[in-house]
């Protein structure tokens, strides 16, 4: 039991920064990123390759570079090109495949044999024990949480939080939608690299597919934490991509610790939870209009009808 | 102050929906000049403040803004010293971010060269505190709360702030009052008056109400068929009625104002 928690929080607060990476995208700038799941595969491809090559610690803020610039290549689409959002991520998830394999030398995986990596290293300080993968995952989605809440209390988060809230707004006042566009998918785009970085030096290894249908499961960890904890506040929903994604996690330990459900059945029913989540504003409308329906064709009046 | 020479703009042109909204406009505004606006359905009284606001670019000539030719300026560029509100009171704030966040996002405008991770500032928060107490709508003590829970006209109030409190070299006012219930409406006009008069801002405002557009402002345009067809200021504004209003209008075009929202009176 100790054993699934621990694994539950390793890979929570690993696999949380894309959570709070659609976060942005999807809740802050009301954008579906679809570059999610190549630009994790990204991120841990370069993270892994410049492990190997002996630079373990240098290798998180090249993956994040390799983010930037993916989430840049999504936003120039977008926003100069006007090719439609989701498309954009599409067409920029497709072409990352190539720079995927081209990163990890034409070959579709590639492990770290005995290398140093920055769990391996933090290990050593002997802090935190048989816990340390869980602690350092856990410092650097705190680093990574405190200063995304804070960009967005800065003036630039302000602008780009107006561009995904009011188009008609940011468009009267002094703001450059293609600007804060650029801003917000280079951003969230940085945190899903920076998760894959630190999940591929944690599996000691990268894989081609390894990130496929992540962007579902990470808005399914996001719906999960705010429904615990309630929509609204920038804090609230940072931290909810952190909580969500953790039990998220354990609900797929303990699926595969049981085997309630076979394994490779989650996808399938994450990708169904996800739906549901999203559907629901309009699945409880149309119950509401049934319900109305009914109630006014049985009792047969015009009166209030109270549901 | 304000010079627009001969604009013109067609919408889908050369399809059978071509419309020419304005056709060869000329304007000259002086600074501090409060301009009122009335006209006919689709007369081209909001495409005008679209071409002064940048929302598009016209086909044929000049806009000049106190000596600047922002004809080809982008318009969140010109949106730095052109403020603007709308008829529809929720397209001026963002309602999911607080009072104080959507002001802060309106005093950027003022922040030349400001660090763009520069953070509201307690001093920041003095001054949004002082600017909404000046509205009396109690809305100075609720600047954490989001814009979503204000009324149509609490907000479309705060939206008037926003664009004036960096004073504007021009403020477009787009029917701003039309969509809000009478006493609220008086409310906010009251309160346009105040500002614009205090900050002396020049000044341009789209109404449907023919009697507001004489008493408010220094000079009345009408516009029909994508131009001004009728401008009266000084002594001749002063003595004119609705009527007479009306009359000219038809002299000036040779059919009658025809506009589904038109009031004649208050």
């Amino acid at each position: 039991m100790l054993y699934i928690i621990q694994t539950a929080l390793e890979l929570g607060f690993l696999y949380s920064l894309v959570a709070m990476a659609l976060f942005l995208s999807y809740r802050v700038l009301n954008i579906a990123d679809m570059t999610t799941d190549g630009c994790f595969i990204l991120g841990a491809a370069v993270s892994v390759t410049f492990a190997a090559a002996g630079h373990p610690v240098l290798a998180i803020p090249a993956a994040m570079l390799a983010g930037v610039i993916a989430g840049f290549v999504t936003a120039f689409l977008q926003t100069c090109l006007k090719v439609p959002s989701i498309l954009a991520g599409i067409i920029t998830n497709t072409g990352l495949y190539t720079i995927n394999l081209m990163v990890m030398g034409w070959s579709a995986n590639v492990s770290l044999l005995k290398t140093e990596t920055i769990f391996s290293m933090f290990k050593k300080t002997g802090f935190g024990g048989a816990w340390y993968e869980a602690i350092l995952a856990g410092i650097a989605v705190a680093i990574a949480g405190v200063v995304l809440v804070w960009f967005l209390g800065t003036r630039l988060g302000l602008s780009i939080r107006a561009t995904g809230n009011n188009m008609d707004m940011v468009r009267a006042s002094s703001i450059n939608p293609t600007f804060t566009i650029m801003v917000g998918l280079c951003v969230s785009n940085s945190l899903t690299a920076l998760s894959g970085a630190l999940v591929g030096q944690y599996q000691n290894a990268a894989d081609i597919n390894g990130g496929s249908g992540i962007v579902v499961i990470a808005l399914a960890c996001l719906i999960i934490g705010e429904t615990v904890l309630g929509r609204r506040s920038i804090v609230k929903g940072a931290v909810a991509a952190v909580v969500g994604s953790i039990i998220y996690r354990i609900i797929y330990a303990i699926v595969l610790y049981t085997k309630i459900v076979p394994v490779q059945g989650l996808k399938l029913i994450t990708a169904i939870v996800v739906a549901l989540a999203i559907a629901a504003p309009s699945i409880k409308e149309w119950i509401a209009f049934e319900k109305r329906k009914y109630t006014l064709k049985h009792k047969g009046g015009r009166s209030h009808v109270k549901n | 102050m304000l010079k627009i020479e001969h604009i013109s703009k067609t919408f889908y042109p050369g399809t059978v929906n071509a419309k020419t909204a304005l056709n060869g406009l000329n304007l000259h505004l002086d600074k501090g000049d409060f301009v009122t606006i009335i006209g006919s359905n689709g007369a081209g009284k909001s495409t005008l403040f679209n071409a002064i606001a940048g929302a598009f670019f016209v086909d044929d000539g000049s806009i000049t803004l106190e000596g600047e030719d922002i004809t080809f300026v982008q318009e969140y560029k010109r949106s730095k010293t052109i403020g603007r509100l709308f008829q529809d009171p929720i397209k001026g704030t963002a309602p999911g971010m607080t009072i104080e966040e959507n002001m802060a996002l309106a005093y950027l405008r003022a922040s030349h060269g400001t660090f763009p991770f520069s953070r509201i500032t307690k001093k920041d928060k003095e001054f949004f505190r002082e600017k909404l107490s000046l509205l009396n709508m109690g809305l100075e003590d609720r600047l954490k709360q989001p814009v979503g829970l204000l009324s149509g006209g609490q907000r479309q109030a705060l939206t008037l702030l926003m664009a004036t409190m960096v004073t504007p070299k021009l403020l477009l006012l787009d029917e701003h009052t039309a969509a809000l219930d009478p006493a609220t409406a008086d409310k906010v006009l009251e309160l346009t008056k105040k500002i614009v008069d205090e900050n002396k801002i020049t000044c341009l405002m789209i109404t449907h109400n023919m009697q507001q557009a004489l008493d408010l402002g220094n000079r009345t345009l009408m516009m029909a068929n994508g131009n001004i067809v009728l401008d009266v200021k000084g002594e001749e504004r002063a003595n004119m009625s609705v009527e007479d209003l009306l009359t000219r209008f038809k002299a000036g075009t040779g059919f009658a104002l025809d506009n589904d929202r038109i009031l004649l009176s208050e």
